[in-house]
């Protein structure tokens, strides 16, 4: 049996690539089991997907222990404890990181003996292709994939997207899968599970512990303003002082998150750090006072010298 | 028929479409949205004639779907567990209004503390709803018992609703081969609802479950669906020789995996049980002799099929994805009610709870399941109930809570002793 595991940030289009993956390895007449796995459904935060295939069917499910490949489609979270990269990468594993460093630094670095392989971003290419290029290199290094296949299994997974969209991404994959030529079909399956590979499991008796510890309360105040929600927005609000005729509460009152403060001269104030942009103020306002502006464009024009 | 990757999530919308579910009220939660995007999309669409509604909570939805149902039309509807507990006063109303409809629960763990992940306290909940249970422990299995479920819960000698329960981000959102039948296959499976008494019309008003005093009407009333639920249990060997005809997939009540010889077996529901059979795999290649027995229909009690399969077995390892506080894992309770005093009853039956809140349960802990409860047999004692849980669990927690702590410190919160 094949296990793979993907693991990058929410997206990157982790899900999509093991989608893509298992797609083609069902083409390929595989048993396939693919699922992603993450916490907070949001952009950024550290999401990882496996894809299981076999010629018969799959019965093991979860959490991968013993990965025959992995792809870390951003290099940070290599050392991100939660994130759980290298769990279970033995000899006779491969490790493919994109980054436009050397294999061996990364050798070197995370002091593994298994195969490293780099996977260096195009020039000026963001992170949303990222997902099209690991796709393309582990269907290479698995070697089990035609790339009429793997072509097939972006177009399907990708299908109602904007042409230009789907154009890219399997052209990045198609490059992709052709730059790992020279290392086609090193991954191996792995070993049917046996009893006795398995470390038995270190199992411990709970006590009953005092509730100020084993109730599950983490903090008594303050939470959610130490919580930087704005970093949520893609989108933001901004009061155009011009327009707003000071009402003073219906924006204040309707911000879901109390994000809309109201100063001395009953003008609105936006409390960027806590608002996630959900642009509700923008709707409700009466004199259309609130416009929206990308939050790429605010950061840009700020680190305008 | 087309064989092809879909989610638990897509098996179910796919259960839905096939049964031409003519009504679907609905509320999002995960894991479950996808079902109700899903057919949303199909509506939208033209590819399903149906009427979809989105209510303002779970309640609401409940009784919208016994409401629809009571006039005749066949309903679907899915929910997960802070929302199938908020609809908790309405399934039990519903089902006393002996109203089949056909209810998804993706199985998720409860507050407190709240998690997105997967266990089986939300559904073991609603066991004394009077909906009847069908556990899946694939993708295939989910659109499959989907159809099953609308068969036997609008079979005039069952006529209650039924309950589809999948696990979460373990089968909603993980994709497997699934073949999807042909939808003139599943018409000759499952025909168009015949309500038959079931025709309740806004011009034609009735009451629907008045209030009965004194107990006599009440316990008449109660026991019936009692007794019907228990006739669920013939007409789902009837309707599962009737979809393995047609299909050609066998659904039993009870799924038994390398039993037949096996002196020691494990018994648990839901998704999980596929990763325990691929541990048989590996006990037997080591010459252990080990089954699996899986009951999917858990209302009504499958007590019979489960008598016969564990007959003369060694012993038991119930593994539980759920717990009483106060009392520990619900099957092997009912288990044991199920065995007490019956000719070959295993005499030790071994007691583990895992897999609360998508904690998984991993192949090397199988296998350890399996020695204690071979110790246990061999010396005739049943040992104490075990939560799984390692020593390197254990130090994450500790590490929280020296950061709650220390939050606390800074915060100047109380301690509550």
């Amino acid at each position: 049996m094949y296990r793979i595991r993907f693991h990058g940030r929410g997206g990157q289009g982790i899900k999509t690539a093991s989608r893509i993956l298992g797609s083609a390895l069902f083409a390929e007449g595989y048993e396939v089991q693919d699922a992603p796995r993450y916490g907070a459904e949001r952009r950024g935060a550290p999401i990882f997907a496996y894809v299981r295939a076999d010629r018969a069917p799959v019965y093991e499910r979860g959490i991968i222990d013993h990965p025959d490949l992995v792809v870390v489609t951003d290099e940070s979270l290599v050392q991100v404890p939660a994130a759980a990269v290298m769990t279970g990468l033995c000899d006779r594993s491969v490790l493919v990181i994109a980054s436009a460093a050397e294999p061996e630094l990364w050798q070197q670095r995370l002091g593994v003996t298994c195969r490293v392989l780099t996977l260096p971003p195009g020039p000026g290419e963001g992170a949303a292709l990222m997902g099209a290029a690991s796709v393309g290199a582990a269907a290479k290094l698995i070697g089990q994939i035609s790339a009429a296949n793997l072509e097939g299994a972006i177009r399907a997974e990708l299908e109602g997207l904007p042409s230009d969209v789907i154009e890219r991404n399997v052209g990045r994959a198609l490059e992709s899968f052709d730059s790992f030529e020279s290392h086609a079909g090193c991954v191996s399956e792995g070993e049917a599970l046996t009893r006795a590979s398995a470390t038995p499991p270190a199992w411990v008796e709970l006590e009953v512990e005092p509730t100020s510890i084993s109730a599950p309360a983490i903090r008594g105040e303050a939470t959610s303003e130490q919580v930087q929600t704005g970093l949520w927005r893609t989108m933001r609000p901004v009061i155009d002082d011009s327009l707003c005729n000071h009402c003073s509460w219906i924006c204040s009152t309707l911000c879901p998150d109390a994000a809309i403060d109201v100063g001395s001269d009953r003008e609105p104030i936006i409390d960027y750090e806590h608002c996630k942009g959900c642009l509700l103020c923008v709707a409700v306002c009466p004199s259309h006072a609130i416009v929206v502006e990308p939050e790429r464009a605010v950061d840009e024009h700020r680190s305008d010298p | 028929m087309s064989r092809r990757l879909i989610t638990g999530n897509a098996a179910a919308a796919w259960g839905a479409r096939l049964a031409r579910a003519d009504y679907i009220p609905a509320f999002p939660i995960t894991p479950q949205t996808e079902i109700i995007e899903t057919l949303g999309n199909w509506i939208d669409h033209g590819e399903m004639p149906a009427r979809m509604v989105m209510l303002e909570s779970e309640h609401s939805m409940m009784t919208a779907a016994g409401a629809a149902a009571a006039t005749g039309v066949r309903v679907f509807s899915a929910t997960s567990s802070q929302g199938l507990l908020h609809a908790m006063e309405m399934l039990y109303a519903v089902a006393g209004w002996r109203a089949p409809l056909v209810l998804v629960n993706v199985s998720r763990g409860l507050a407190s503390p709240i998690t997105l992940e997967s266990d089986h306290n939300d559904v073991m909940a609603a066991r004394d709803s009077g909906f009847l249970q069908l556990h899946c422990a694939s993708c295939q299995e989910v659109l499959d018992a989907t159809l099953i479920a609308y068969r036997i819960a609008e079979d005039p000698r069952v006529r209650l609703p039924m309950m589809v329960n999948l696990d979460g981000f373990y089968l909603s959102f993980t994709r497997e081969p699934v073949s999807i039948p042909e939808l003139d296959e599943v018409r000759s499976f499952l025909p168009d609802f015949d309500p038959g008494s079931i025709r309740f019309r806004a011009g034609r008003p009735i009451s629907q479950a008045v209030a009965v005093l004194g107990g006599g009407p009440y316990s008449y009333f109660r026991y019936e669906s009692h007794l019907a639920a228990n006739a669920a249990a013939d007409v789902h060997r009837e309707v599962v020789m009737d979809f393995e005809r047609i299909f050609g997939r066998r659904y039993d009540a009870i799924e038994t995996y390398q039993c037949e010889d096996a002196e020691i077996v494990f018994l648990m529901i839901g998704s999980f049980s596929t990763k325990a059979r691929a541990a048989v795999d590996a006990l037997r290649d080591a010459g252990e002799p080990v089954g699996l027995v899986r009951p999917r229909l858990l209302r009504p009690y499958p007590a019979e099929d489960l008598r016969r399969a564990l007959a003369g077995k060694r012993a038991v390892a119930v593994i539980d994805q759920n717990l009483s506080p106060g009392h520990g894992g619900t099957l092997h309770c009912e288990l044991a009610a199920a065995l007490y005093g019956s000719d070959g009853a295993p005499p030790v039956l071994a007691s583990f709870v895992g897999g609360l809140g998508g904690r998984d349960i991993t192949a090397a802990e199988f296998f350890e399941i399996a020695k204690v409860t071979k110790k246990a047999a061999d010396e005739g004692v049943t040992p104490e109930p075990r939560l799984l849980f390692q020593e390197s669990e254990l130090r994450e927690v500790r590490k929280l809570q020296a950061i709650a702590h220390h939050e606390r410190g800074l915060t100047g919160a109380e301690h509550v002793e």
